[in-house]
């Protein structure tokens, strides 16, 4: 058993286009890297410089937020599951005009 | 006393009724607040009402002003009520996916829709929006989601509302979209005991939806603090519609997806408790009633066939 990662559309030019990849480790960090060595470049879309998770991504283990669960340091077992998306809190429409009308963005 | 002036002063102040059957034993119980008893229906009245009294004691909003909202959904509704009685126009701004009894009653309101197209992405979305904005500098947008008069609504209400009604809350579920709900009642209840938990359930939606959105195009609403929150659940669209038939066969409440979603993790954190042998009591929020989702195919047939009719779906 190996832990099933689920890849947002908009970073499956990284896994040749599947939707679901298989990785191991026992953090997320672990993970992250273990997959970037099949997946080369998907771990730096995820991670800032500064070594945390990037702001507009929403990591889950099991459907909870990792950032609930220690971030990178996040544990994992064979047989979870993790779901990789872009932040779109509120509904992504609604907000991303919202964002742009209050001239945030 | 349940006699009100007008419908204005009937917001809030609604139901906390218990779930027996739901719940996993006389030691954890779980409690559905039912915002949809709100005067059009949704929890997102308390918000509207704030932010409009908000702007009009800024000096923000005069009267014939027009109020200009990005929506999809339940805010356009309650502003639309609002703006009614308080003389103001309205216009909405939404994406063209949201379900047809929305737009409906919108009109009925006398709201103006402008429609940002669902294929187009949120990029079309925000160019739109600027566009807008441009030609009407005077029109005046309250922004839900950054606007502290949103989460206020629910620090001065929700939260005494439950704390009153339930003094032994552990818990406290609700949906996460502009993040005002759990932002004020999560710091009134914090406020009154460090030791709840404060649980957010956000809706996973089908692919379309999150389309080719590029990772450094992201929104996370202004309002939003993630140290209100405990933990935070993303519930998929067949959890949520089991969820939501589950509350209608099992208690008797016809609610909306989002409550399904929320229901979902609240049933989540109740049963840890009692694995655990802790005594919890659980309360969520109902944001909506299943009404306006009726043409969304979702209530009837099965689970499968209803995942699909969501499938691109903004239901929560």
């Amino acid at each position: 058993m190996a832990i099933e990662v689920r890849i947002p559309t908009i970073l499956r030019s990284y896994t040749g286009g599947a939707k679901t990849v298989e990785g191991s480790g026992d953090t997320l960090a672990d993970l992250l890297t273990d997959l970037d060595s099949r997946h080369s470049g998907l771990r730096a879309r995820l991670i800032t410089d500064q070594g945390g998770l990037h702001r507009f991504v929403n990591v889950y283990v099991n459907d909870e937020d990792v950032r609930f669960l220690g971030a990178l340091d996040a544990k994992l077992k064979d047989g979870d599951s993790v779901t990789i998306l872009p932040a779109v809190a509120g509904g992504a429409f609604a907000f991303a005009a919202a964002a742009a009308l209050a001239g945030t963005r | 006393m349940a006699r009100f002036d007008s419908l204005l002063d009937a917001c809030g102040n609604t139901p906390l009724v218990g779930l027996p059957r739901l719940s996993p034993s006389p030691e954890v119980r779980l409690w559905a607040k039912l915002e949809d008893r709100n005067p059009t229906g949704s929890v997102k009245d308390r918000a509207a009402l704030h932010m409009v009294r908000g702007a009009e004691a800024a000096g923000r909003l005069r009267p014939g002003d027009t109020i200009l909202e990005p929506t999809s959904g339940n805010t356009g509704i309650s502003l639309a009520m609002v703006a009614k009685l308080r003389g103001y126009r309205l216009v909405c701004v939404m994406p063209e996916n949201v379900s047809t009894e929305r737009v409906q009653v919108l009109r009925m309101y006398g709201a103006e829709i402008i429609y940002s197209p669902a294929a187009g992405g949120s990029n079309q979305a925000v160019a739109q929006a600027k566009q807008i904005s441009a030609e009407h500098p005077d029109w005046v947008m309250l922004y839900q989601y950054g606007n502290e008069a949103n989460a206020r609504a629910h620090y001065e209400t929700t939260g005494p509302e439950l704390l009153r009604d339930l003094p032994s809350l552990t818990h406290f579920v609700a949906g996460l979209g502009t993040t005002g709900t759990l932002m004020g009642t999560g710091r009134y209840l914090r406020e009154k005991n460090p030791e709840v938990q404060i649980i957010a359930a956000e809706p996973r939606y089908g692919e379309l939806v999150y389309g080719l959105r590029n990772i450094d195009e992201g929104y996370v609403p202004e309002l939003y603090d993630p140290s209100v929150l405990t933990r935070r659940f993303s519930v998929g669209t067949r959890d949520a519609v089991l969820r939501t038939r589950q509350l209608v066969e099992v208690e008797g409440l016809f609610v909306g997806f989002s409550t399904g979603a929320v229901a979902h993790a609240a049933l989540n954190v109740a049963h840890e408790a009692l694995r655990e042998g802790r005594r919890a009591d659980v309360a969520f929020i109902v944001a909506d009633g299943g009404w306006k989702y009726l043409s969304t195919g979702g209530y009837g047939g099965t689970l499968a066939e209803a995942e699909e009719k969501l499938e691109g779906q903004l239901w929560a």
